[in-house]
């Protein structure tokens, strides 16, 4: 691991990294990668979003679609646990709340394969510090 | 394989069912059916946008339109306008109250979103564990800005004109407590970061620990560049296994990467983190039994001063901030202070992270300026009282906290009106209340919670709470006189003004305030021995109703005390001496007849 010494180590890194994500997110070609956020949260994680997160990892594994799944903390709405963030490349990301096995299944294939949206989408009702 | 052109959402939330969004809905996809467009435009229900003031509501995707206040015949012509004829139906789109002009484009909306996330910037949106994420969302970036760019006293100077308070509870300044632990001399300091959150209900340092704890570590290595301190101590109870292993995780990234260690950006400055553990005493949130506990002492408050900032940890100065706090201090570096302070009311900058619990619909952490009013808060981002039923309190600032009422839903919510109002911000916990709920017994409940957490060093917390609970015991069950409630205010009021540390002192909050808004239930249970709610056991009475007992027995047969007695096909009747009020034979009764008196 290099050690970060200074700022231009920082930015630089920034600059890598970002890139990595923003090609996952932006690019319109097919076989770029469809991104999953799981919210792990102990909360999430006591609702069943392990099992959740495994089940679409090994499925989009089977299904041969190509995808990045990580975990993150809590998107804050705790009613509706395990809740799940989706973004097909090239579109706005999606929130899904009470994702089972069952519907993490109709998520891959309705939503991710075809675009088409599922009921009990989360519409996000927050702002964040950019642009602000 | 159908790729369909274009979606409607209808929001499926609570309050927008309440106004016909299911109708809506039925209506919208009939329309669909019959223009013969079921494979080109798909309607799907969702989750609530937290603008209920409005619904119900629908969004058009992709040209993201947003119409509001939608009727279930507006369907027709959202159809054959927007969907067929491409054209928006300008009459349902939102009016920007401030210009006065229609709003189509929903990002364009920002403003109807009543949160904004500083805190939890990243909670939510970043791998907790994978720190590269944390910097491609300029981590990292606030300290290496202090570092190579500004003094100490700079930062100081910035955080004092950001306006930031303790988010913890108690609103003190951060830049002034950084600038006072700045100015003692020793030679070594210590930043703490109080994560030993205990209100019941709140859990947002838990959550900001588990989503972003970067964000902590980088700001306690800020705190320790201004006070001079090269060692930190997180201070978190040990119920939270995740946001420990997560802040480990983080650690030891931060020290690989050289961002915690020796000569962080190449400069002369040093930090470590260490973590101590907390059984999780709700009193050692309380900065000076939260230092003796860290110390492997009991977790006892001690008469300040001295102040920690003075002389803390292992007898050192100490600036001791909570986990909240902490994560905004990245932002407000990065950002500036008047970026900061343009946020918020006047005394309180920034937002506020609240635990929205209880009865209500949208159960969840949010994150609103400073200054946004409950009703915002309760009926557009928390969307209301579950089942449709009326609001009646809001707890705020757990059991050192108060309720407030319906004549409370308009101010704009601080530091300082919530100490008007008789309750306090605290660390942010929000327990919803509805009708049926007993305020006595909320009382009690928060009583009930103090005399188990008091450390018991002072006479007035230890013995003065235990009489205070005893005599809401002696409410709720109906023996109550009215000498008791002028005894409640009394020993309220000797307990505020003579315990030792912030736990006695605040301790009897929920029995003054709930006594100031809800009077009357006090009276109920005293002189009329009735609980309005019908919450309190020993005030109920069930009864049989003549007319409707038919005499199946079916009560008597479930009586686990057989209190009730009856012949086979004539009248029932309880036996109220012998009767537990467990409820069962109103669960048996098939024909409506027994009730609660």
């Amino acid at each position: 691991m290099t050690k970060i010494t200074s700022l231009a180590d920082l930015k630089s890194i920034k600059a890598s990294v970002e890139a990595k994500v923003s090609l996952r997110e932006r690019s319109e070609t097919p076989e770029s990668m469809v991104q999953i956020r799981v919210a792990m949260a102990t909360c999430g994680i006591a609702s069943g979003a392990k099992i959740v997160m495994d089940y679409m990892i090994n499925e989009l594994d089977k299904r041969n679609i190509p995808a990045f799944v990580t975990q993150t903390g809590c998107m804050g709405y705790c009613y509706a646990e395990p809740t799940i963030e989706v973004t097909r490349p090239g579109h706005q990301p999606l929130v899904f709340g009470f994702v089972d096995s069952k519907k993490a299944d109709q998520i891959i294939e309705k939503y991710i394969k075809n675009g088409e949206l599922l009921d009990g989408i989360i519409p996000v009702n927050y702002e964040n510090i950019e642009g602000k | 394989m159908t790729q369909y052109k274009m979606h409607l959402l209808v929001c499926g939330g609570t309050s927008c069912g309440a106004s016909e969004s299911e109708q809506l809905f039925q209506n919208l996809k009939n329309e669909i059916i019959e223009k013969g467009l079921e494979n080109e435009v798909q309607v799907i229900t969702t989750g609530c946008f937290g603008f209920c003031e409005k619904g119900p509501i629908i969004k058009v995707l992709p040209d993201n339109t947003f119409y509001t206040q939608v009727k279930p015949g507006d369907a027709t012509e959202i159809i054959a306008e927007h969907v067929i004829k491409g054209r928006r139906v300008n009459r349902l789109l939102y009016i920007n109250p401030e210009t006065k002009e229609a709003v189509s484009d929903s990002k364009h909306m920002g403003f109807y979103r009543k949160q904004l996330r500083i805190a939890l910037r990243n909670c939510g949106f970043i791998d907790p564990e994978n720190i590269e994420e944390y910097i491609a969302r300029d981590g990292y970036a606030a300290i290496a800005k202090c570092l190579t760019e500004m003094t100490p006293a700079q930062v100081i100077e910035e955080m004092k004109k950001s306006g930031l308070r303790g988010r913890g509870g108690g609103g003190f300044p951060t830049g002034l407590k950084w600038e006072i632990t700045s100015k003692s001399q020793a030679d070594q300091k210590y930043v703490v970061c109080n994560a030993d959150e205990g209100d019941p209900g709140a859990f947002m340092d838990r959550s900001i620990l588990e989503g972003d704890p970067h964000s902590v570590i980088e700001a306690m290595a800020i705190c320790g560049y201004c006070i001079g301190a090269t060692k930190g101590v997180v201070y978190i109870r040990a119920e939270y296994p995740l946001a420990v292993e997560r802040l480990k995780i983080a650690m030891k990234q931060a020290s690989e990467y050289g961002l915690l260690g020796t000569h962080i950006f190449g400069t002369e400055f040093s930090f470590e983190i260490d973590i101590r553990y907390g059984a999780g005493a709700f009193v050692c949130g309380e900065e000076t039994a939260l230092i003796h506990s860290m110390e492997g002492f009991r977790g006892e408050p001690t008469i300040k001063p001295p102040f920690p900032s003075v002389s803390g940890y292992l007898g050192k100065p100490t600036n001791v901030n909570n986990v909240e706090t902490f994560a905004n201090v990245p932002v407000i570096i990065n950002k500036g202070a008047d970026w900061f302070a343009s946020i918020g009311s006047e005394k309180s900058k920034g937002t506020k992270v609240f635990a929205l619990a209880g009865k209500i619909n949208n159960v969840g952490l949010i994150e609103v300026p400073m200054g946004t009013t409950l009703r915002d808060i309760i009926f557009e981002i928390g969307g209301g009282i579950k089942d449709g039923k009326k609001f009646k309190a809001v707890q705020t600032g757990g059991p050192s906290g108060g309720c407030l009422t319906e004549k409370h839903l308009d101010i704009a919510i601080d530091f300082d009106s919530l100490t008007a109002a008789g309750s306090m911000m605290g660390s942010g916990g929000m327990i919803v209340m509805d009708e049926d709920d007993c305020m006595v017994s909320i009382a009690k409940f928060y009583l009930d919670f103090t005399v188990e957490e008091s450390c018991g060093k002072c006479a007035p917390c230890r013995i003065g709470n235990k009489r205070l609970n005893e005599m809401l015991e002696k409410i709720c069950a109906g023996k109550g006189t009215m000498e008791d409630l002028d005894l409640l205010r009394n020993l309220s009021y000797v307990i505020k003004d003579t315990s030792l540390c912030g736990l006695g002192q605040t301790s009897p909050n929920p029995v003054l305030s709930t006594m100031e808004n809800f009077y009357h239930e006090y009276l109920a249970h005293i002189v009329d021995k009735k609980c309005p709610s019908g919450q309190c056991k020993a005030l109920l009475q069930y009864v049989i109703d003549e007319e409707n007992c038919v005499g199946c027995t079916a009560c008597a047969r479930n009586c686990p005390v057989n209190a009730i007695a009856g012949e086979r096909k004539g009248m029932h009747i309880i036996d109220q001496s012998t009767c537990i009020k467990c409820g069962a034979c109103l669960e048996k009764c098939k024909f409506n007849a027994v009730f609660i008196k």
